[in-house]
């Protein structure tokens, strides 16, 4: 973050979030794009941020089953046991 | 593994039907697992927590009232149930509970500005990185960890994250910008390191 505009690095600080979920309007995202091609520090927040989320949604994409033994296991603590096989 | 085509009945439910539940926690376990594995970090922790999300669903069932979907619903009660796993850890261990001191809309300047966005694919696909992910998600305060697990592990909108957890739309857009933002500056000191080892065996 630069000396002299470190205020409107912080101000858009608050809006990233939005803005790389796609949540964010035309014309802030216009400030944070013409903001971030004239601060270096900012650019890589903004991508790497992004980059940040998209990692974890991909590995959230990622199979989320329980294995056999954990729903067997759930199944007759919670007195379902004749509904396993089905 | 059961049949979880059709939509679940909340009619049946009430009405104590057996292999309505059995749908329900087919349908629903692999997501709430994940969900207090994410939370809790451990395995043994986790399946505690699953398995008390289910008894509390079955007790409840009749009040619930379908003022959120049934999924929120059921979020609902894993968070508490792995929000009150944790809390029970830390009595057990410790008065080390930085997290309720923090000031929860607090949001830090970053201070990592490496750009790891330009490292090879295969480096954030590895089982190294995947566990370093997990790390970095352990190391949030819970408060902030609920969130970002809720949304963007288990992809729930702001409303509905807002309404699984009780809270306001508008602090749960500020917690999820602070775990995100966390996360940033621990993947940035992470991938940082890949960079310049990357850099040097060149």
């Amino acid at each position: 973050m630069s000396d002299n505009d470190q205020s409107t690095c912080r101000a858009l600080l608050g809006f990233l979030s939005d803005y790389v979920d796609g949540d964010l309007s035309e014309e802030l995202c216009r400030e944070i794009e013409c903001h971030a091609a004239e601060c270096e520090d900012c650019r890589v927040v903004v991508d790497t941020l992004r980059r940040t989320v998209s990692l974890y949604h991909v590995l959230a994409a990622e199979n989320s089953e329980v294995s056999g033994e954990t729903r067997e296991r759930l199944f007759k603590t919670l007195n379902l046991e004749d509904y396993l096989k089905q | 593994m059961i049949d979880s085509q059709t939509e679940i009945s909340i009619e049946a439910l009430r009405a104590g039907d057996r292999h309505e539940f059995a749908r329900l926690v087919d349908t629903y376990s692999g997501v709430l697992h994940r969900l207090a594995l994410k939370m809790l970090g451990n395995e043994p922790d986790a399946e505690d927590v699953l398995q008390n999300t289910f008894l509390k669903a079955f007790q409840h069932i009749g009040g619930f009232e379908g003022r959120s979907s049934l999924s929120t619903w059921l979020y609902r009660i894993a968070s508490n149930e792995a929000l009150m796993m944790l809390r029970k850890r830390r009595s057990e261990t410790t008065f080390t509970d930085t997290a309720a001191e923090e000031d929860e809309d607090r949001i830090s300047n970053p201070v990592e500005f490496t750009d790891w966005c330009c490292l090879p694919e295969e480096e954030f696909l590895s089982t190294e990185s995947k566990a370093a992910l997990d790390r970095a998600v352990q190391h949030l305060p819970e408060t902030l960890r609920i969130v970002f697990v809720l949304r963007d592990i288990e992809n729930l909108s702001i409303h509905e994250t807002s309404q699984a957890l009780g809270l306001s739309e508008t602090a749960v857009k500020t917690r999820l910008l602070r775990a995100r933002l966390r996360l940033r500056e621990e993947l940035s000191s992470y991938y940082g390191e890949r960079l310049t080892k990357g850099a040097k065996n060149e």
